[in-house]
C-alpha cells in the first residue's frame, strides 16, 4: 500500500479536454471515491494512474515515486474494468491466478495456489474455481474481476464502476463486501462511480468531478452538509435538492448576492395551513417506509421526503417555511 | 459465445419451410459433390472402363490407375516379360498385364510434396503476418491508416494473373523462378492482403479491456497479445488460415507459369499425366482425388472455424 498522487493532471483526446488541472493525494490506506456524471473524466483519471493513457501535463506520483517512465506492469497498481472483466478463455482459477503468472513476479506454483485459495474465499467464490468465467452470473464475475485485484498486494486498487452491471440487490450486497475487504486489508483504493449511494458509503473522501476538474473533495458528510457550489449539492441527496429563487419561501435569511437557495428534505418544514397556506400538496408517492410529496409553491415545484404516516392528501393546502437552507450566488458558488 | 444458440428469428420456421430449405440444401450437396463422386469412382477404373460410352457405374475396381500415378512404365516384349521373375507387388502384376515394366517412380510424389511444402509454408507466414498486422491496425494509431488498408485491400482488386507477366520478368531476375520459397513469398503476398483483412475484424470484436487488464496485470503488451488476444482469436485465425490454404493449394496460373521442375506444385502437374502415353483418366482421377484428401482433412479438422468464419460479422458473439 502507498499514498497516490496526482499533481496538476491535464489530458484531452482531440478537442475534448477530459481532465483539467487535477490534484488529488489519495493517502495509504484511504478509500476514496470520484463521482461524477458520464465524461466528467473519472474513467479518464484511473487510466492516467493505471499508465493506460499518458498525462499531457502533471506528475503521477505513486509511493513518493513519479511513475511517468513506468509501463502499466510496473506500476504496481490493479484495476477493476467496468466490463469485460474476466479473460473469456480461462477458468475462474486461472483468471485469479493470472496476474501472479506474470513472468514479471516469478512466484512459486504453492504460493500462488494459496493466494488464488484465500482470495476466492474472500471474495466467495471458492466453490466455483473451476468454472469457466463465461459460466457465471453477473455478480460472481464481478467478485472474481475483484479477486483478481486482491490477489496481489499493489500500491493501489483503481476501480471503474465496478458494480454498475449489476442488479441493484447484488449491488448493495457486493457494495457491503467490498468496504469489509478494504477495511480489512487496509488497502488504498481509489472507486470511480456514478451511484451517490456507493459513494456515501463506502468513501472516507468524495471527490466530485464535473467537467474533467476537481470540484470538491472531503467526507461523504462534509459534501453532503457543505457542497461548495450547486453543482456538488444537485449530485448528492434522494429526492434531488429543490433550487428555488431566492425570497419565494419565508424563514431564509440569505446573505448578500443569493440567486438561488438549495432546500433539501431536512431544510424544509411543512405545517398545516391555518389560513396563510403558500403551498399546495400535488401528489404523494408512496414508497412504503416513506413517502415522497410533490409540492407547488408560486408556480415552483418542490419535492421532499416524509414520513408516510403525514396525514396529507392531495390538494391540501400548507405552510411551507425554510429552516437553514444553502445559499448560493449567481455564478452557483456557495455562499456561507 | 455462450448465447450462440439463442434463435435468430422471433417465429420458428414450419416444417413445410424446413422440408424445402432441406431439399435445396440437398439438391445443391449433390450437383457440387457428383463430380467429386465421379472422380473417385474413375480412379478406381481401368482405362478402356474410364472412357466407355455409355459411361459405367458398376465396374470391376482396380488400382490401375493409382499404380499408374505412381510409376513410369516401359512396354516390353511378353517373352521379356515370361523371363522375368513372379510379381513383386500388386502394381508389378497389374503393369505385366498390361505388357509393360516399372521402369521407376514418376514425378507425382515431390510434385506433391512442393505442394505441401509452398501452400502450408505461405498459408503459415500469410496468417502470422497478418495477424500481427491486424492487431497493429486494430489497437495502434497507425499514420494513414485507413489508406494502407484499402492500399492493403486493392492488391485484390485485379486477378492475380494480372500481373503474371512483370512477376515472370521478376522472378528470372532474381533467381526465384521455380523455387520453393518464390512460390511461398507470391502465395503469401496474395494471401497476406486477405489474412490482413479478415483478422482485423476478429481482432475489432475482442474488447480492448482484456490487453489492458493483462498489462495492469504484470504482462508487456507482446505476452498480453499472446495469453490473452491470440487464445481469443483461434476461432479467427483457423478461419483465415482455412481460406489461404486453399487458394494457396488450389492455385494452378502462376504454379504453371512459375514452375516447371523442381518446385513445381501438383495442379499444374496432373494435366501433363494426360500426354504420357493416351489419356490415362484413372491415373488423373487418382492424382485429383489424393490431392483432394489434405484440404479435406484440414477442413474438417476445423469446420466449427470455418462456419463462424464464413458468417462472421453477421453472429455476434
Amino acid at each position: 500500500m502507498a499514498e497516490v498522487s496526482l499533481q496538476s493532471i491535464s489530458k484531452s483526446f482531440g478537442d475534448n479536454q477530459a481532465v483539467r488541472d487535477l490534484t488529488l493525494t489519495i493517502r495509504d490506506g484511504e478509500f476514496v471515491v470520484l463521482l461524477g456524471p458520464t465524461g466528467a473524466g473519472k474513467t479518464t483519471t484511473l487510466r492516467l494512474i493505471a499508465g493506460l493513457e499518458r498525462p499531457d501535463k502533471g506528475r503521477v506520483t505513486i509511493g513518493g515515486q513519479d511513475v511517468a517512465s513506468l509501463a502499466p506492469a510496473s506500476r504496481d497498481v490493479a484495476f477493476v474494468f467496468q466490463q469485460y472483466s474476466l479473460y473469456p478463455h480461462l477458468t475462474v482459477y486461472e483468471n485469479l491466478a493470472f496476474p501472479l503468472r506474470s513472468p514479471a513476479r516469478r512466484l512459486s506454483a504453492d504460493e500462488i495456489d494459496r493466494r488464488v485459495r484465500e482470495v476466492a474465499k474472500m471474495v466467495r467464490i471458492d466453490h466455483k474455481l473451476q468454472n469457466r468465467s463465461t459460466r457465471l452470473s453477473g455478480g460472481e464475475m464481478q467478485r472474481v474481476a475483484i479477486g483478481r485485484a486482491l490477489v496481489r498486494k499493489p500500491a493501489i486498487y483503481l476501480m471503474d464502476e465496478p458494480l454498475s452491471s449489476l442488479d441493484a440487490k447484488l449491488r448493495g450486497e457486493l457494495r457491503l463486501e467490498l468496504k469489509r475487504i478494504q477495511s480489512e486489508l487496509g488497502s488504498t483504493l481509489l472507486y470511480v462511480t456514478h451511484d451517490q449511494i456507493e459513494a456515501m458509503t463506502m468513501a472516507d473522501r468524495i471527490g466530485i468531478l464535473d467537467g474533467g476538474k476537481l470540484v470538491q473533495i472531503g467526507t461523504p458528510r462534509d459534501i453532503y452538509s457543505n457542497p461548495a457550489n450547486l453543482h456538488v449539492a444537485a449530485r448528492l441527496g434522494q429526492p434531488h435538492i429543490n433550487l428555488l429563487p431566492a425570497g419565494l419561501v419565508p424563514g431564509a435569511e440569505p446573505p448578500v448576492g443569493t440567486r438561488t437557495i438549495g432546500a433539501r428534505t431536512e431544510h424544509l418544514e411543512i405545517r398545516a395551513a391555518n389560513g396563510n397556506a403558500n403551498a399546495q400538496i400535488d401528489w404523494i408517492e408512496h414508497l412504503g417506509d416513506q413517502s415522497h410529496l410533490h409540492m407547488r409553491i408560486a408556480g415552483h415545484k418542490l419535492v421532499t421526503l416524509a414520513n408516510p404516516y403525514v396525514p396529507v392528501q392531495p390538494g391540501d393546502n400548507i405552510t411551507l417555511t425554510l429552516k437553514d437552507p444553502l445559499y448560493f450566488g449567481a455564478d452557483g458558488q456557495r455562499l456561507m | 459465445m455462450s448465447t450462440a444458440n439463442t434463435a435468430h428469428s422471433v417465429v420458428e420456421p414450419s416444417l413445410m419451410t424446413k422440408r424445402i430449405a432441406g431439399a435445396i440444401v440437398i439438391l445443391y450437396a449433390i450437383i457440387t459433390m457428383v463430380p467429386l463422386a465421379w472422380i473417385f469412382l474413375t480412379s478406381f477404373k481401368s482405362p478402356p472402363d474410364s472412357i466407355s460410352y455409355p459411361p459405367k457405374i458398376v465396374f470391376q475396381p482396380t488400382l490401375e490407375g493409382y499404380c499408374n500415378l505412381f510409376t513410369t512404365r516401359t512396354r516390353q516384349t511378353p517373352d521379356y516379360i515370361q523371363s522375368l521373375g513372379a510379381p513383386t507387388s500388386t502394381c508389378d502384376e497389374i503393369t505385366r498385364n498390361r505388357n509393360m515394366v516399372i521402369a521407376g517412380p514418376s514425378n507425382y510424389w515431390p510434385r506433391f510434396q512442393n505442394s505441401l511444402i509452398i501452400a502450408f509454408g505461405s498459408t503459415f507466414l500469410a496468417v502470422f503476418l497478418g495477424t500481427l498486422s491486424a492487431y497493429g491496425f486494430s489497437r495502434f494509431k497507425v499514420p494513414l491508416a485507413d489508406d494502407l488498408l484499402f492500399f492493403i485491400l486493392s492488391t485484390r482488386m485485379m486477378p492475380p494473373i494480372a500481373v503474371a507477366i512483370p512477376i515472370y520478368l521478376m522472378y528470372r531476375q532474381l533467381g526465384l523462378s521455380d523455387t520453393a520459397l518464390g512460390m511461398i513469398l507470391l502465395y503469401t503476398a496474395v494471401n497476406v492482403s486477405l489474412a490482413v483483412w479478415l483478422l482485423k475484424g476478429f481482432i475489432d470484436e475482442i474488447p480492448r479491456e482484456y490487453e489492458e487488464a493483462a498489462m495492469i496485470d504484470g504482462y508487456t503488451r507482446l505476452q498480453a497479445f499472446r495469453k490473452v488476444v491470440l487464445p481469443q482469436a483461434t476461432t479467427g485465425i483457423a478461419a483465415t488460415a482455412i481460406f489461404c490454404l486453399i487458394f494457396a493449394w488450389n492455385e494452378y496460373a502462376f504454379a504453371v507459369l512459375l514452375t516447371s521442375g523442381a518446385a513445381q506444385t501438383a495442379p499444374p502437374f496432373i494435366p501433363t499425366i494426360i500426354g504420357e502415353g493416351g489419356q490415362d483418366w484413372p491415373a488423373v482421377a487418382a492424382g485429383t482425388t489424393i490431392f483432394l484428401v489434405p484440404i479435406l482433412v484440414f477442413t474438417i479438422l476445423l469446420r466449427k472455424q470455418l462456419l463462424r468464419g464464413i458468417t462472421f460479422g453477421a453472429v455476434r458473439k
